[in-house]
């Protein structure tokens, strides 16, 4: 098989440290040395450069598509357009197929795909796709979720109908409780779309196989579900594609979808040569989904002494033209629409429509990051009515370890929320900022007055997240793990198809089988499709499952080499520690290496998580996650109230990790997820109008920098929940969750304003309103 | 065109280089040297940070035509020794060493400019730290750890001295 000049490797875990410790990442020397393969780096003598033509339109008719010109162009290798897709014309995740490879006969979104080239050189490539003429006819884009809602068989982006999912909750009986609270707070919460701004462009390599198939080389988050999608519509069977993990780039569920996947594979199996396609930052921000925008509506009832008595909840995402992954988003956004809070009755319509705006899938949080912003500015607003402090009104209303959530299912493994805001709150503050010198004040150099109009503010957020995959899933992960002497050392190879995306998976993956096998020396192989599904690198869910399957692997292979020492020592009260081959009554017998000498013991692999329910479709019941977990928040900022600029002076976190695998690791995890909820916060939103991305650049599209980001104080709870391996519990996403409604609430705190969508902007500060 | 230039101290000429390429493409794509991240190519992110005669500047904003006669240095040259026993710098070991790397796209760019930093100015404070890395965008680690990064390297390099 012929390779690319850069290529994903086996990496050498360094050093030492099992489940617990903090050793360093196998990959990082090739990171920081710059030699990491990244999916964008990947390079092959002879190779084309692939591009894509997208719609500029949010919706129309496609009348006719002319190549000839395009074509004609010297240097051009292909063009190609929905008529040449080899296999079937659709694909979508979720067994949904309903995004076509290239526009047919119509666009649904700005940015759609419609043909693609392949060229000698990525200039010749782009003049070639100017060359494409295509006659399009104009139709008004829908564009308002909650019209679609009204309306949804009259306004339908798709055949199909208006509404993607439809999904209530019901609990007790709002109606008739409504008239026994002696508390009534609403409010009406909107978030923008947040793009997940994963650093690494989209990318890959597409190289055409000898046996007519195809190896493709690409940044994603689940390998097996990829191919799932690309196999039928090349016209290939999934074993004639040898599909390899390139470096990624970040990911933060923007890699879920699709993206350059089948149009590279097309570009390769029509010119039979390898193709490289890449995008630049504007056309990633049409690349991949992105965060659902929110409109939500929320009344909440209580007792004067603010014990809540029901919510009536009404939450409209906006998926765009496809259905991506919305279905779960919204099921989670209604599962999880009302928090960690007990609540009697409870009556929540979660609704994800079909619009022309840009379409929305994954984005860490799924769903529940959008209901933490309204259900914590809520807890807000019940709190001030109730006259108590925000962290008094959440602990009174807390979940604990057996508290049912809205959907009835028992909290079954710690969830210690009152005791985490206690401890939060208990967090030592932050100083007064030294006005003297101008880049601590918001708005940093750029301030022109001395601060006069800087008032301090302080707020708190609580969030809860599903871990894995949920509402019936069968959610697996494989690992396949062979030990062996190689240079007179023990040597684990753990081989799985989990991608890394920067997360550390790779660090713990060494980590366990450090652990399990008592060997030093591991070595992690590159993840492709020549092992079984790992499932995603999503729901924070990789150190869980992944992470449990190697360690099922690793116990599988440790009873072979138990076996194998009992029959050539011929005992049998053995065990492995730290290297060693133990008897209880003798002590240190052997080695590894003695008992394994020539032979190698492999041994593969599945781990399942407990199974979980679907949600009733009329009540919104069941047990549909398999494990919760919580993050709180305080955010301490400096408004300036005139010019309407925010500075985050600090964010302090308080969460439950289970297990810490991996401090290091985790830390960063709880570093990365509150820098994105911040930037959700008070910064970022892809704007749209009439359909239109108005803001495609790092220009005009905000993420944190290092000057935005505060320090940030942790406090990481080790609470086990006995069903996970280790007891560990998922922590990628509950920091994301909490840290937004904690910023905003601490910017009400120093503004008064209601500020009731995010991203909060300086107009909302300085002239109300939002 | 063809185009003369130093890279890591080695004098290279690059034959068929479209004027329109940026210093950054004839690196990543003609020299074999994709050490200098493609992030955003105009200028937002940091993450094709290289050293132009000394002067750290952002790769895709260079025309390759400018690199002409002039001196590059690239995250690939920054670790030091004879062939074959290169060590890395101390800026790199201390990324690897604090959990500043993540998916390490960003990281790169902010090891030629910590790099810059710490030889300007040996102990910077924190204050500085951030002036410094200001125009390197990181979406996994929320900066803690990189912070940590450059405090270690600045005290290894101090040590060193």
């Amino acid at each position: 098989m012929a390779s690319p000049v850069k290529s994903p490797g086996h990496v050498a875990a360094p050093g030492i440290g099992g489940v617990g410790e903090s050793p360093l990442r196998p990959d990082g020397t090739l990171k920081v040395a710059g030699e990491f393969a990244y999916a964008s780096d990947l390079w092959m003598d002879g190779m084309l450069w692939g591009a894509t033509l997208r719609s500029p339109h949010p919706r129309a008719l496609i009348r006719s598509i002319g190549i000839g010109s395009a074509l004609a162009l010297p240097g051009v290798r292909a063009v190609l357009t929905h008529e040449d897709v080899p296999g079937r014309a659709m694909f979508g995740i979720d067994h949904t197929e309903d995004q076509p490879v290239l526009a047919i006969d119509q666009v649904r979104h700005q940015g759609e795909p419609v043909a693609l080239v392949a060229a000698d050189h990525p200039e010749t490539a782009r003049r070639a796709l100017e060359r494409i003429a295509v006659e399009y006819e104009v139709l008004e884009p829908i564009t308002d979720p909650r019209a679609v809602v009204a309306d949804p068989e009259g306004l339908k982006v798709q055949d199909r109908g208006g509404i993607t999912r439809y999904q209530p909750v019901r609990v007790g009986d709002v109606d008739a409780v409504k008239g026994r609270a002696d508390v009534v707070v609403s409010g009406e919460y909107e978030v923008g779309i947040q793009d997940q701004a994963f650093l690494g462009p989209e990318s890959g390599l597409a190289i055409p196989a000898e046996d007519g198939g195809i190896d493709l080389y690409v940044s994603t988050q689940w390998i097996h579900n990829d191919l799932k999608q690309i196999a039928p519509c090349l016209g290939l069977r999934e074993d004639q594609i040898h599909m390899t993990l390139a470096g990624v780039g970040g990911a933060f569920g923007g890699r879920e979808d699709l993206s350059m996947q089948i149009h590279a594979g097309m570009l390769a199996l029509h010119t039979g040569r390898p193709v490289k396609m890449s995008y630049n930052r504007y056309e990633s921000f049409f690349g991949h989904v992105h965060r659902h925008p929110a409109q939500m509506r929320y009344e909440y009832g209580a007792t004067a002494d603010g014990r809540l008595l029901y919510a009536d909840v009404d939450i409209v995402l906006d998926g765009g033209a496809y259905t991506s992954s919305t279905k779960n988003v919204v099921g989670n956004a209604a599962s999880l629409g009302v928090g960690p809070y007990e609540i009697p009755n409870i009556r929540i319509d979660g609704y994800g429509v079909y619009t022309n705006n840009p379409p929305c899938g994954a984005m860490r949080g799924f769903g529940a990051v959008q209901a933490c912003f309204a259900y914590e500015s809520m807890m807000d607003r019940l709190g001030a009515a109730c006259g108590l402090d925000p962290v008094e009104i959440r602990r009174r209303n807390a979940v604990t370890q057996g508290s049912r959530l809205a959907t009835g299912q028992v909290i079954e493994s710690p969830a210690p929320l009152a005791e985490m805001l206690t401890r939060l709150e208990a967090m030592p503050m932050p100083g007064a900022a030294d006005a003297s010198d101008l880049r601590n004040l918001p708005g940093g150099v750029s301030q022109t007055t001395h601060g006069e109009g800087v008032v301090r503010g302080v707020g708190y957020g609580v969030g809860i997240k599903n871990i894995c995959f949920s509402e019936g899933f069968d959610d697996l992960a494989t690992a396949r793990v062979r030990l062996e002497v190689i240079g007179g050392e023990a040597t684990a190879l753990v081989h799985t198809a989990a991608a890394e995306v920067g997360q550390g998976l790779v660090t713990i993956q060494a980590q366990i089988a450090r652990t399990e096998l008592g060997v030093q020396k591991v070595t992690i192989a590159p993840a492709d499709n020549q092992v079984g599904d790992a499932g995603s690198s999503s729901a924070s869910r990789q150190s869980y499952m992944s992470g449990g399957a190697v360690k099922a692997a690793c116990e599988a292979v440790r009873a072979d080499l138990l076996a194998l020492a009992e029959r050539r020592l011929g005992r049998a009260d053995l065990a492995v520690v730290g290297g060693k081959i133990m008897s209880r009554a003798d002590g240190v017998l052997g080695t590894i290496e003695d008992v394994l000498g020539d032979a190698a013991i492999e041994r593969t692999r599945e781990y399942h998580h407990r199974p979980t329910t679907p949600l009733d479709p009329v009540t919104g019941q069941g047990r549909s996650h398999t494990q919760l977990a919580l993050c709180v928040h305080r955010a301490v900022v400096d408004v300036d109230v005139d010019l309407g600029l925010v500075k985050v002076v600090e964010l302090a976190a308080v969460q439950d990790v289970g297990k810490i695998i991996n401090r290091t690791g985790v830390e960063g995890q709880i570093h990365g997820g509150t820098a994105q909820g911040l930037g959700l916060a008070v910064m970022e939103e892809i704007v749209v109008s009439d359909g239109l991305v108005r803001n495609p650049s790092f220009t005009d599209y905000l993420i944190p920098t290092i000057l935005d980001m505060p320090p940030m104080r942790l406090e990481i709870l080790e609470n086990p929940d006995p069903e996970a391996p280790y007891g560990l519990r998922g922590a990628g996403e509950p920091p994301t969750l909490s840290s937004t409604p904690a910023i905003v609430a601490a910017v009400r705190d120093a503004t008064g304003r209601a500020l009731t969508r995010v991203p909060v902007r300086p107009e909302h500060i300085v002239q109300g309103g939002s | 065109m063809r185009v003369n230039l130093t890279v890591n101290g080695t004098e290279e000429a690059v034959d068929d280089v479209w004027e329109g390429e940026s210093l950054l493409y004839m690196l990543r794509e003609r020299m074999g040297l994709p050490g200098s991240k493609n992030a955003c190519e105009q200028g937002e992110c940091g993450s094709c940070t290289v050293y132009l005669d000394g002067v750290p500047v952002c790769a895709c904003l260079v025309a390759a035509g400018q690199a002409e006669g002039r001196e590059v240095r690239t995250v690939e040259g920054l670790a030091e020794g004879p062939p074959g026993e290169e060590r890395l710098d101390p800026v790199q070991e201390a990324f690897v060493e604090t959990g500043a790397v993540q998916c390490g796209f960003c990281t790169p760019g902010l090891i030629v400019q910590t790099h810059d930093l710490i030889g300007r100015n040996p102990a910077p404070s924190d204050a500085e730290i951030r002036e410094a890395l200001a125009g390197n965008l990181c979406r996994c680690t929320g900066y803690e750890k990189i912070l940590d990064a450059v405090r270690l390297a600045a005290e290894r390099k101090a040590v060193a001295r």
